[in-house]
């Protein structure tokens, strides 16, 4: 039973991976919220197996905040956010995605070695995992650097958060109650005030484009 | 007679290499085009099947040695031939019976006294070939490898009055020998102060972990240059196409292999080491190459270019495959390294008969219409179907598709790929995969590249009628050499455990493995490099089921159902003034690839205006690291000989005081 | 001498059923579109009407022209033949391994392309060169997604790989989810559906397969037809044995067979029901995103190989 649910939460890390590879690889923004909300939703799944295995109780809390914050409340406010701002189709990529998947794959394999020593020590059954979660947030990152809208940018950061509370879950068992419920809080208090700011960009450039941010810098 | 058969493999060859001299010789004193093409490219052939037999006899037999008497007092020429020698001897026989079959009928419109003194070189060329792969010292080495890149070099030169031949040979030539002195370096790190340059003292010398690594290092470089490994490669489709296409043939399908032979016998036999990184660069830079030269093959215009692209390809993936077989080795891993070394030999004598045939194919078209770009033929097959069939064979083997050759090779590399993790090391084990990945794309492409060559030329309607229209089908020489190297193509692709089992002999001595005893173990028909179960291809049967799948759906369809039908002009979708120029050119069939990777083509494009009285289209792809990389080099070199310039006067008695000042100095310094 | 007569009724077996997959799909499609449909039977009636009419060629057409069907379905029904599809003791597949198995999808594109360049038609050219422009990413693809149960099996034989993923130890390998997802994306574009191509138009702008089968009439046209359902129907299968081997009858063990066959027809309908989902679902792309979409699939693939090495070290 401890081989299949080390296995489970094995898959359950490669199918992290494959979203984190399918934001990359999206152009539509609101595939993308779908696909960070599957993200949530597969986090909260593997977060609630590694409780059930360990049996550490504060996980199944984990699992159910990432639940109620990832999956319903953020994409929901990201869903009401595009409606009202009308942005619901492409957005252009400042790279071509292949080129930008490439690089992806070689941030794997980079994060895999980096993890490699690390998950040597670590006593928990998830070895490989930690590899994967550091390529979640690695991945996420370059999300951000290659779009140029703001709300995928947002939406690549919420992703990081993702891949460290996996990183934390699969390394450690995770964090404290108290950091974990600290950092819900930041993110939601951080979600409403980047939506206020999407607004407050729009009225300033009439776009969300953020190549106009540019424009702030004194010549 | 019987002299000759108890006769060493080793006197045949040099027999066969002395008969090529002499029938150089006898042709450029002839200068007669009848005599030289009915008599002394057909000799040449002889002698080449002769070497070939004597080869493929001597794999696996006894190391031969013999010591010329010739040369300078007390440095007489040491000759060997082992496993390795003869296979490559075997490779350099077999494919060039087809290109002096064909060149018998090729030459025949040549005037007799260029043909002369193309005959003595093309023969000198061969010949030295065959010293190459015979030397057994470095004096020799290098005598044979210079005399085979000058009777290359004019053979390049042949048409000399057109200034891009001229310039095509020049840069040939100079590369060549900035190749040569690496090789030269090579050989003196490897010698170690003993000051003796036989290949027994160099086997015997212990170097250490740096100096071995330099000396490979040096040997990558120096016949890379040669083989036309990135970045060293800009010569190669520069005077691939510049060059008579026999000669082209030769070039590609032979010569080149001389520099993966050089490689295999510095790397495997004279260093006593291997280190693991030689393969990961070997293999990353062949992976780099062949990826490179199947891009650029796709956007090529030119038919022989094109095929000289899709050389630096071949080449990268032989040297992918060497790189390979290096890791393995250096790992242990004999078994693998027998299977990836395998896969690179054999795909050096699968490439030697496939592009001999393809370059030798374009010999005939621009023979035939005088015209070597693609974008001025089409509809070749009606006016020259035995070549369009022929050359039909050439193309599905060059794509790599099964059941011909081309694949064989592919098949057994990738498997060697597929083998290899449990690598001890971590970056290495990742790279495996990605490189795979890389093979098989370049492989993929390859397809892409030959659907473009072969839709281009001979199907289709002809682009430009009057081109087209005097085109005369091939002659029987030429039929003849043809025929030898699709039949080649065809025999390495059906019947691969025959030959695997003669390259093992090569595997057993380089890396003291053979797959011979896993391949045979199922019987002659079924290839399987380790077990059954892990992996198994039976060409034979594929081609037999294929064929008999066409045969009875063809009898089923006669029988049943009438065979009423009309010809009829083609659809014309309702929009009557189709022209034959609607159909993609060249240019047009690359395209994607080149929107696609735009990034790595420097393309530059001339589109017109649509109220343009006179269109004109213009489309190239640059090679950007000329401009990276040659470009600098040549400017600091114009630099530096500016300055050396200035020295120069004119005036006698600066010069005088040149060498009084250099008296005056060196007899201070040795005072 | 059961293996024999295994292969030759599964030989059977896919020339005859190919066409009830595609019927089924279109059936399905047309029930997904709120339309009546043809009935799955549609395909076999095409078939029939096709093999009556007269041929009709090109002016110019050349003997490569006319023989290339006979290849494509010989090459097709090879390779449809060859994928354990209900047991997996066939005595032919020893000859061809995965890599070959490519290898005929490949001899196979390259022959309808350039067939379709033989009439010299600005479609026909057009045709081929997207199809390679598909096929030159789809190869490498197919073969990672095949290396990758490869690696987990240890083998590239189909046969093999069939029985470690079917009939050994249960275990979850997270890189066939790459791979699956992948092999989605290149079951589509190879076998021209929608998002790549659209298999019931013929407008210019987007046709890729109907482009090179332009010229083709009559029992060619039949011929390759027949090929390309039987090239569907392979791909389906290859899914199966690679995806979802369950139920296929190890080697020698006859009583399993009915079941094999009744899991065999309820995995088609589910994944012929799953394709006209997806082509209902997703819409048709531009043809310049085609490459991306395949770059997707052929990274994907690399990564669920590469996810393979770093989970088992």
């Amino acid at each position: 039973m401890e081989n299949f649910a080390g296995q489970l939460i094995n898959l359950f890390a490669a199918l992290l991976l494959l979203i984190a590879f399918g934001m990359l690889s999206q152009r539509r923004i609101l595939s993308l919220i779908n696909l960070f909300a599957l993200q949530g939703l597969v986090l909260s799944v593997s977060t609630l197996f590694v409780a059930y295995t360990s049996h550490q109780h504060h996980l199944y809390y984990s699992a159910g905040l990432t639940l109620l914050l990832k999956v319903i409340i953020l994409p929901w406010i990201l869903h009401r956010l595009i409606r009202k701002l009308n942005i619901k189709w492409d957005v252009e990529t400042l790279f071509n995605i292949p080129t930008t998947m490439l690089v992806g794959i070689g941030l794997v394999v980079f994060a895999f070695n980096l993890a490699a020593p690390i998950s040597l020590m670590a006593g928990t059954i998830t070895k490989s995992s930690l590899g994967i979660a550091m390529a979640c947030v690695l991945l996420s990152f370059l999300m951000m650097i290659t779009r140029s809208k703001a709300i995928p940018q947002v939406i690549g950061f919420l992703a990081m958060e993702n891949g460290l509370f996996f990183a934390a879950t699969s390394a450690t068992y995770g964090m404290p109650m108290v950091v974990e419920l600290g950092i819900a809080l930041d993110v939601l208090i951080g979600m409403f005030i980047l939506g206020i700011f999407f607004f407050q960009i729009r009225e300033t450039f009439d776009s969300l484009d953020l190549k106009h941010m540019e424009k702030l810098k004194e010549d | 007679m019987t002299n000759l058969i108890s006769a060493l493999p080793i006197d045949i060859a040099l027999g066969v290499i002395v008969y090529w001299l002499i029938l150089g010789l006898a042709g450029l004193l002839l200068q007669n085009t009848r005599a030289i093409t009915q008599l002394i490219f057909p000799a040449g052939a002889l002698g080449a099947l002769i070497l070939a037999a004597a080869a493929l006899g001597s794999l696996g037999g006894d190391t031969n040695v013999a010591v010329l008497p010739l040369g300078l007092p007390d440095l007489p020429f040491h000759l060997r031939m082992d496993s390795l020698s003869s296979f490559f001897l075997l490779l350099l026989g077999a494919a060039s019976i087809g290109i002096s079959l064909y060149s018998a009928g090729y030459f025949r419109d040549m005037p007799g006294k260029t043909l002369g003194l193309l005959c003595f070189e093309y023969h000198v060329f061969l010949a030295a070939m065959a010293l190459v792969f015979l030397a057994d010292d470095a004096y020799m080495f290098m005598v044979a490898w210079e005399t085979m890149a000058l009777s290359s070099y004019f053979l390049v030169t042949t048409d000399h009055n057109i200034p891009e031949t001229r310039q095509a040979g020049f840069l040939y030539l100079l590369i060549a020998h900035v190749g040569a002195i690496a090789i030269l370096m090579c050989f003196g790190v490897m010698q170690a102060g003993h000051g003796d340059y036989t290949f027994a003292t160099m086997r015997g010398a212990q170097l250490n972990a740096f100096w071995a690594s330099v000396t490979f290092l040096l040997a990558l470089f120096g016949f890379g240059a040669k083989a036309g490994i990135l970045p060293l490669h800009a010569w190669l489709p520069e005077a691939h196409p510049a060059a008579p296409s026999p000669v082209s043939a030769m070039m590609s399908g032979i010569m080149l292999k001389t520099a993966i032979y050089g490689i295999l016998r510095v790397s495997f036999d004279l260093l006593g080491m291997q280190l693991w990184w030689w393969g990961a660069i070997a293999l990353t830079l062949g992976l780099v190459t062949a990826l490179f030269g199947v891009l650029f093959a796709a956007v090529q215009t030119d038919m022989k270019r094109l095929l000289a692209y899709s050389s630096i390809e071949n080449i990268g993936v032989i040297l992918a495959g060497i790189g390979l077989a290096i890791i393995f080795h250096s790992f242990h891993k004999d078994a693998l390294a027998a299977l990836a070394l395998t896969a690179a030999l054999y795909h050096a004598l699968n490439h030697a008969f496939m592009k001999g045939l393809l370059f030798l194919g374009t010999g005939s078209v621009l023979h035939a219409t005088g015209e070597r770009n693609l974008g001025k033929l089409g509809g070749l097959i009606h006016r020259m179907p035995k070549l369009a069939l022929l050359v039909l064979v050439g193309t599905l083997a060059l794509a790599g598709l099964p059941p011909l050759n081309g694949f064989v090779s592919e098949w057994l590399l990738l498997q060697a790929f597929l083998l290899s993790p449990g690598l001890p090391h971590s970056y290495l084990n990742m790279l495996i995969p990605i490189a795979a990945a890389a093979l098989a794309l370049a492989a993929a492409l390859a397809g892409y590249v030959m659907v473009k060559f072969y839709g281009v030329i001979f199907l289709g309607q002809p682009r430009e009628a009057k081109v087209v229209e005097q085109a005369h089908d091939i002659d029987a020489w030429e039929r003849a050499g043809l025929i030898w190297l699709a039949l080649g193509c065809i025999l390495l692709g059906v019947f691969p455990v025959f030959f695997i089992l003669h390259i093992d002999f090569v595997a057993q001595l380089l890396v003291g493995h053979t797959l011979g005893i896993s391949a045979a173990q199922t019987g002659w028909m079924w290839l399987t490099p380790i077990q059954p179960e892990r992996a198994s291809y039976s060409p034979l049967v594929l081609f037999v089921i294929i064929t008999i799948g066409v045969l009875f759906t063809l009898v089923v369809v006669k029988k049943f159902y009438h065979g009423r039908l009309r010809r009829g002009p083609a659809w014309d979708c309702g929009f009557p003034e189709q022209t034959a120029r609607m159909q993609d050119t060249a240019e047009g069939f690359g395209q994607p690839i080149r929107q696609i990777f735009e990034p790595f083509l420097g393309a530059t494009r001339t589109v017109p205006s649509p109220f343009d009285k006179n269109p004109h289209y213009h489309g190239e792809s640059h090679d950007r690291l000329w401009n990276l990389l040659y470009l600098p080099i040549a400017r600091v070199t114009e630099k530096l000989s500016a300055m050396a310039g200035k020295l120069q006067h004119g005036r006698i008695h600066v010069y005088l005081l040149y060498s009084f000042v250099t008296l005056l100095a060196l007899l201070a310094f040795i005072r | 001498m059961n293996g024999i007569l295994l292969q030759l009724f599964q030989d059977t077996l896919v020339v005859v059923i190919a066409p009830l997959l595609l019927g089924w799909v279109n059936q399905c499609r047309a029930w997904l579109q709120n339309r009546s449909g043809a009935g799955v039977l549609q395909p076999y009636r095409n078939l029939i009407k096709l093999f009556h009419k007269d041929a009709v060629l090109a002016h110019n057409a050349s003997p490569l022209f006319r023989f290339t069907p006979y290849i494509l379905f010989a090459s097709m029904w090879l390779a449809a033949a060859l994928v354990p599809v209900v047991a997996t003791d066939l005595p032919l597949s020893p000859a061809v391994d995965v890599i070959a198995l490519v290898g005929i999808f490949a001899l196979a594109r390259v022959f309808i392309s350039l067939a379709a360049m033989d009439i010299g038609t600005s479609f026909g050219t057009l045709g081929a060169r997207r199809e390679m422009l598909v096929g030159f990413l789809a190869e490498p693809a197919l073969l990672m997604i095949f290396f990758t149960a490869a690696a987990i099996s240890q083998s590239t034989s189909l046969v093999t790989i069939v029985e470690t993923l079917a009939h050994k130890q249960f275990v979850i390998h997270p890189s066939l989810a790459f791979a699956a997802i992948a092999f989605v994306m290149v079951l589509l574009a190879e076998n021209a559906r929608i998002p790549v191509d659209n298999p019931s138009t013929h407008l210019e702008l987007t046709m890729i397969h109907e482009a090179m089968i332009l010229e083709y009439s009559a029992r060619h046209l039949a011929m390759v037809e027949w090929a390309s359902m039987l090239k569907l129907l392979a791909y389906t299968t290859i899914g199966f044995a690679l995806f979802m081997p369950w139920g296929i009858a190890e080697a020698g063990n006859w009583s399993a067979l009915p079941v094999a066959l009744i899991a065999l027809f309820l995995k088609l309908a589910v994944a012929g029901a799953g394709l006209a989902l997806l082509e209902t679902l997703s819409a048709k792309m531009r043809i310049f995103r085609v490459p991306e979409f395949m770059g997707t699939a052929f990274l994907l693939a690399v990564l669920g190989l590469l996810v393979h090495f770093l989970h088992g070290n």
